[in-house]
C-alpha cells in the first residue's frame, strides 16, 4: 500500500512528540487502544485558565497512519478550547491525511484520544475550581 | 549502496540468470509439446522435462519417476492432501496436521472436514513452533490415513523433526506428506532416510520461475496413489492432467540443480552466517528484541524478530527501500496478526512488532550491514515516540495495565 505524502511527512517529522507531566493540574491525559490490537495512543493537552489548549504532546505505538493521525491531532487541538477540541471529527483526519478505508480506525482512535484527554482535562479543571473555592472560603 | 535491498526471499525470489538461460530455448526453438510422441519437437521437449525430473529427484534422493510436475506448491499440497483423501477415504477418514502450516495445507484439510466429513486434528506447537511428537503419536488412530506436517516454516523458519515424524508414520502405516517449499534445496532432504511419502516444492522459492512446482509421490514401500484433482489427458502418471509447462519445468530443474550445487559448496552456510550476522548487528545495538521461532532448528534463510514497543508496519515505513515482511495485523488484509506467531503463544503485541527478514542467493554482506543500520535507526526513531517504551522505562509492567480495548 502506498502512503500519502502527508502521512509520510508526519511519520518522518512527527509534530509534538513527547510527554507532559500527567500529574499537573492543567494537563489532561488520554490513553486509548491496546498493545495486542496493534495500536496505543497517548495524547496530552495543557490548558490555561480559560480552558484553552496551549500545548499538546503525543506518543503512539501503531502503524504509520496511527502515528500521523495522532501527530495531526496535536496540531489541531492547539489553540482551541477544550470544547472546541471535541468538535474535531475523525472524518476530517481521514480527509486531511487521505487515509485508505482500511486505516479509518486510526482516525477513530485519534478522535477517541482527544476525547479522553479532554475528559481528563475537564475533570481536573473542575477539581481545580472546587479546590480554589474551598481555599477562598 | 544500491537503491533497494530484497530480504523477502521466503515470499519469492529473483530468478537466477542461469535458470532463465536454460529456459529460453524452450519458448522459441524447442517449443514442442512434451506429449507429442511422433516428432522431434515433442521429443526435444520431453527430453527437457526428463532432465528436469532427474534434477528435482536428485535434490531429495528420489527416483525421477516419483516426481509429478504441477503449477506450484499450492497445487502440490492440494493433490497430496485431497488426492490421498479421495484414494484412501475408504480405509480411513482422519488427517493430522498442525497449526503453523501454510494455508495451502490448512485450507484443503478444512475443505475435507467440511465437505467430505473427514476428521482433522490440528496439532498445537510450542513457543518455538515445534510440534510435540508424543501428541502426534497419541493423535494417530486406526482411522488415520495422512499426516501433513511441513518441513520449514515460511514465517518463523522452524524446522519440524520430520525424520522422527516419518518414523512414527511408518510404525502406524500412515502416509506422511511434507510441504518442503522453504527447505527444498536449502536444507538436506532424503525422502528415504526421512520416511517421506509425499513432498511439495516450488520453483519460485529457489530462484526459479513462478507457476511451476513439483510433488514427490513415493512409488515403493509403499506405493502411494493419489486421486487426480485435474482431469483431462492423464499426464503425469494420471495424477495431474494438462499440457506440461515445459519452459517452467526446465527452469525448476535447473534451479534445483543450482541448489544442489549450493548445498554441496557451502552456499547454505554462507546464507546462515549472513542471517546470524544480521541478528548480531541488531541485538548488539537494540534492547528488547527477540527471535521468533526456534533458535537453532530453523531454515538458513529466515530471521524473524520482534522489536518490542514498536509496530511492524510503521517500522517497515522507516526503511521503505528494504523489502521485508511483518506479522503485524496492519500489513494484512484481515487486520489480524499472523496466525503463525499467535500459535506460538508469544502474545499479539509481539506479533504486531515482528519483522521477517529472509535471505537469498544474491544477498550480500554489504546489504546485511546496511539493513542492520537502517533497522536500528528506525526502531530508535519509533521507540522515542512509543508510549509503551515510555511505560516500560518507568517500570510499568505492560501486562498489568488495563487497556481500553477497541
Amino acid at each position: 500500500m502506498a502512503y500519502s505524502e502527508k502521512i509520510i511527512d508526519h511519520y518522518q517529522n512527527p509534530r509534538n512528540v513527547g510527554s507532559l507531566d500527567k500529574s499537573a493540574p492543567n494537563v489532561g491525559t488520554g490513553i486509548v487502544g491496546a498493545p495486542e490490537c496493534g495500536d496505543v495512543m497517548k495524547l496530552q493537552i495543557q490548558f490555561d485558565e480559560n480552558q484553552r489548549i496551549i500545548d499538546a504532546k503525543f506518543k503512539t505505538f501503531g502503524c504509520g497512519s496511527a502515528i500521523a493521525s495522532s501527530s495531526l491531532a496535536t496540531e489541531w487541538v492547539k489553540g482551541r478550547t477544550l470544547d472546541e477540541a471535541l468538535e474535531i471529527k475523525n472524518t476530517e483526519i481521514v480527509r486531511e491525511l487521505a487515509l485508505p478505508p482500511v486505516k479509518i480506525h486510526c482516525s477513530v482512535l485519534a478522535e477517541d484520544a482527544i476525547r479522553a484527554a479532554v475528559r481528563d482535562a475537564k475533570a481536573k479543571a473542575e477539581q481545580g475550581r472546587t479546590t480554589a473555592a474551598v481555599a477562598a472560603k | 549502496m544500491k537503491q533497494s535491498v530484497y530480504l523477502d526471499n521466503n515470499a519469492t525470489t529473483q530468478v537466477d540468470p542461469r535458470v532463465v538461460e536454460a529456459m529460453l530455448p524452450y519458448f522459441t526453438t524447442k517449443f514442442g509439446n512434451a506429449a507429442s510422441r511422433n516428432h522431434a519437437f515433442g521429443w526435444e521437449a520431453e527430453a527437457g522435462v526428463d532432465t528436469a525430473r532427474e534434477q528435482v529427484a536428485q535434490v531429495i534422493g528420489a527416483d525421477s519417476k516419483e516426481i509429478i510436475f504441477t503449477s506450484g506448491a499450492t497445487e502440490s499440497n492440494n493433490i497430496a492432501i485431497k488426492g490421498v483423501a479421495a484414494m484412501y477415504g475408504d480405509k480411513g477418514r482422519h488427517i493430522i496436521t498442525q497449526k503453523t502450516e501454510h494455508k495451502a495445507v490448512l485450507d484443503p484439510c478444512q475443505y475435507l472436514a467440511e465437505k467430505h466429513g473427514f476428521r482433522v486434528t490440528v496439532l498445537e506447537v510450542d513457543a518455538q513452533g515445534l510440534i510435540d511428537l508424543q501428541q502426534l503419536r497419541a493423535a494417530m488412530t486406526d482411522d488415520t490415513v495422512l499426516v501433513s506436517i511441513m518441513h520449514g516454516n515460511n514465517e518463523i523458519g522452524t524446522l519440524q523433526p520430520i525424520t522422527e515424524i516419518g518414523r512414527l508414520c511408518k510404525e502406524r502405516g500412515v502416509l506422511f506428506h511434507t510441504d518442503a517449499c522453504q527447505t527444498f534445496g536449502k536444507v538436506p532432504i532424503d525422502v528415504e532416510a526421512m520416511g517421506i511419502d509425499l513432498l511439495s516444492c516450488s520453483a519460485h522459492k529457489i530462484h526459479g520461475p513462478k507457476g511451476v512446482g513439483a510433488l514427490y509421490v513415493r512409488r515403493k514401500r509403499p506405493r502411494v496413489r493419489c486421486e487426480a484433482v485435474l482431469h483431462g489427458g492423464g499426464h503425469e502418471r494420471g495424477m495431474r492432467s494438462g499440457t506440461l509447462n515445459v519452459p517452467g519445468i526446465v527452469g525448476l530443474g535447473r534451479a534445483a540443480e543450482l541448489c544442489r550445487e549450493g548445498l554441496a559448496n557451502g552456499e547454505v552456510q554462507r546464507m546462515a552466517q549472513l542471517r546470524d550476522r544480521l541478528f548480531q548487528r541488531l541485538s548488539s545495538r537494540l534492547s528488547d528484541i527477540n527471535v521468533n521461532g526456534h533458535p537453532t532448528a530453523r531454515t538458513p534463510s529466515n530471521l524473524n524478530v520482534s522489536f518490542a514497543f514498536v509496530e511492524g508496519e510503521s517500522l517497515m515505513m522507516g526503511f521503505s527501500e528494504i523489502a521485508v515482511s511483518s506479522g503485524s495485523a496492519c500489513t494484512s488484509a484481515s487486520l489480524e496478526p499472523s496466525y503463525v506467531l499467535k500459535a506460538l503463544g508469544v502474545g499479539d503485541e509481539l506479533a504486531h512488532s515482528s519483522i521477517r527478514f529472509s535471505l537469498g542467493r544474491f544477498t550480500t554482506q554489504e546489504e546485511i550491514d546496511y539493513t542492520a543500520d537502517r533497522v536500528v535507526a528506525a526502531v530508535e526513531h519509533l521507540r522515542k515516540m512509543s508510549p509503551l517504551a515510555e511505560m516500560a522505562a518507568e517500570g510499568i509492567d505492560l501486562k498489568t495495565v488495563e487497556w481500553a480495548h477497541h
